[in-house]
């Protein structure tokens, strides 16, 4: 299979498949028994099957599908917070990842201490977050919550400011899930605006949402997921067509 | 064919390379310190006082049950001191012990969402352990002066070796049982178990000649092999040891059997590590 775009891929995914074991049991002796009994307390499900794409330098694709499809899973194994059972995931370069709401914010930390320890986990230095500690307060539009614990903030604020964090890390791909939809419609236009900045920049992105018309605006490239599966990889537009298909 | 993208700068995401990369992002680790010192007393009034108090008491119910009313202080010089000694080297390591083991579970929400070091976490416990051990070393070492403490190099060694063999052999457990405990949370329950055994399995309340006596040479040997052990005496052997009349009996070649008990650390360092490299990968999808 010749890949010509692989020398400016930043993210291959080769013949990954994702399973889930779902286990029925949290205790040794509950373990003990069923090993006694012969019974398996175990059921595997497929959540991706033989996924295979590149996703190349500067492009930004908007992953598409219903819910429970598997599109956060993969972001997660892009992001290696997972790792696939079969098959191959690479990345080329540093990724800043938004996968679900709030993602490494501790809620006993205030905002500001939040913001330097999620920094840190994205892979920023003290004097990087130094300098751009005011612009990420600015761009989130917190104001004064900065200094309150995270838990009193809404759900809304969460997402600013972990959105704040992530886009003014030095980055090369940039994986959203699900947070776009979150804020308010200034912020969501705010989000849009600076995520377009990044790709005229050449950064690469993923993007999950389910507000079809704005990803699909957003991103040039679709690629829809139904039970596990791509059954549609193209045109963003024709994706989001093929999806209300069916 | 698999491995030429590699070489072009391509990286498998979520494979780090374990402890070395803690060592490599010491801003991150310092932060998760902080944060862990921070959220551990928060909404409590005494605050981070409670992790004195917690010793102060221990040592005040063993100091009365064993040695007033068993009659230690009688039969050893500078008993307090003796105990107080020990203790703070058991406490290092069953708090080590102990958060580490807890520390992956309980930074669930971080591990499940976001891709770190996840060896981050049993270290960071093991630093706060350490940070709030000093303290307790620093009024053992105030008390020492104070009735005429004068140690000898070799002593001053030994102290540093002792922390440095809790220290190792704590963040090993804790990355073992860390480990473990995602799939099975009877782990956190055992190493209480565990913590329980180690006071009393070293010689920290009574000195080790008692065992000397009871126990076949052969037995002796196991129970001083134990890495503890060896750290407990290195305690003796350079806080309480130069403040009595240096009569007592030590266990022989000590500062040998501290660089034995550093290897079996490093071993059991290198095993957690390994095992948990083994389970790590499943970690986000089972917390
Ligand atoms: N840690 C896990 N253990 C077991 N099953 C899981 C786990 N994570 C996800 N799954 C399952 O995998 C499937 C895909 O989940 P995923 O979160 O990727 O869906 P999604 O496409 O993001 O859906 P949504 O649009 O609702 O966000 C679901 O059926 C889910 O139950
Ligand atoms: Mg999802």
């Amino acid at each position: 299979m010749p890949r010509t775009s692989e020398t400016d891929a930043r993210i291959i995914v080769r013949n990954v498949d994702k399973r889930f074991v779902l286990r029925h049991t949290h205790s040794l002796k509950e373990t003990f028994i069923s090993l006694i009994r012969r019974k398996s307390l175990v059921t595997t499900f497929e959540a991706l099957h033989d996924i295979d794409f590149e996703i190349g330098e500067g492009e930004s694709v908007a992953l598409l599908g219903f819910n429970g499809s598997g599109k956060s899973t993969l972001l997660k194994l892009m992001s290696g917070v997972l790792r696939p059972d079969r098959g191959q995931i690479l990345t080329r370069g540093r990724i800043a990842g938004l996968i679900e709401v709030g993602a490494g914010f501790h809620p006993d930390l205030s905002g500001r201490e939040n913001v330097y320890l999620n920094a840190a986990i994205l892979g920023m230095s003290r004097k990087e977050v130094d300098e751009r500690f005011d612009d990420i307060v600015a761009f989130s539009e917190i104001g004064d919550f900065i200094d309150t614990e995270v838990k009193h903030y809404s759900s809304g604020m969460f997402v600013r400011l972990a959105f704040a964090v992530a886009i003014h890390t030095t980055l090369d791909i940039m994986l959203v899930d699900e947070v776009l939809s979150v804020g308010d419609e200034p912020f969501q236009k705010k989000c849009i605006a600076k995520l377009r900045e990044l790709q005229s920049q050449g950064k690469t992105m993923v993007v999950v949402s389910h507000d079809l018309d704005t990803v699909s605006r957003l991103c040039e490239r679709g690629i829809l997921i139904n039970k596990g599966r791509v059954v549609f990889d193209g045109g963003s537009a024709d994706a989001v067509a093929a999806m209300r298909a069916g | 064919m698999i491995t030429a993208p590699q070489n072009r700068g391509f990286v498998e995401p979520g494979h780090g390379s374990g402890l070395l990369d803690v060592g490599r992002r010491r801003y991150l680790l310092s932060l998760l310190v902080r944060k862990e010192v921070q959220v551990r007393y928060r909404g409590s009034v005494l605050g981070w006082l409670w992790s004195y108090v917690k010793p102060t008491f221990q040592f005040l119910v063993f100091f009365l049950a064993l040695g007033v009313f068993l009659q230690q202080n009688r039969n050893m010089e500078s008993y307090p001191i003796y105990l107080f000694s020990g203790l703070i080297v058991i406490n290092l390591f069953n708090e080590a012990f102990g958060n580490g083991t807890r520390s992956i579970v309980d930074n669930g929400a971080l591990i499940k969402k976001i891709y770190l070091p996840r060896e981050m976490f049993p270290v960071s416990s093991t630093i706060v352990a350490f940070v709030n051990f000093l303290p307790q070393l620093v009024v053992t070492l105030i008390v020492c002066l104070l009735v005429g403490w004068h140690p000898e190099p070799t002593q001053i060694l030994g102290l540093v070796l002792g922390m440095l063999i809790v220290i190792v052999l704590s963040t090993g457990l804790g990355m073992l049982f860390g480990a473990a405990n995602v799939s099975f949370r009877d782990s956190q329950n055992f190493v209480e178990l565990i913590a329980l055994v180690a006071t009393w399995a070293s010689p920290v309340l009574y000195p080790w000649t008692t065992v000397r006596k009871v126990l076949p040479d052969w037995l002796l040997q196991i129970y001083l092999v134990n890495p503890l052990t060896t750290a407990v005496e290195l305690f003796h052997a350079g806080l309480w040891f130069p403040t009595t009349s240096e009569t007592a009996d030590l266990p022989p070649d000590l500062l040998l059997k501290g660089g034995l008990a550093l290897v079996i650390a490093v071993i059991v360092l290198l095993l957690g590590q390994l095992v948990f490299r083994r389970l790590e990968g499943r970690f986000a999808q089972d917390l």
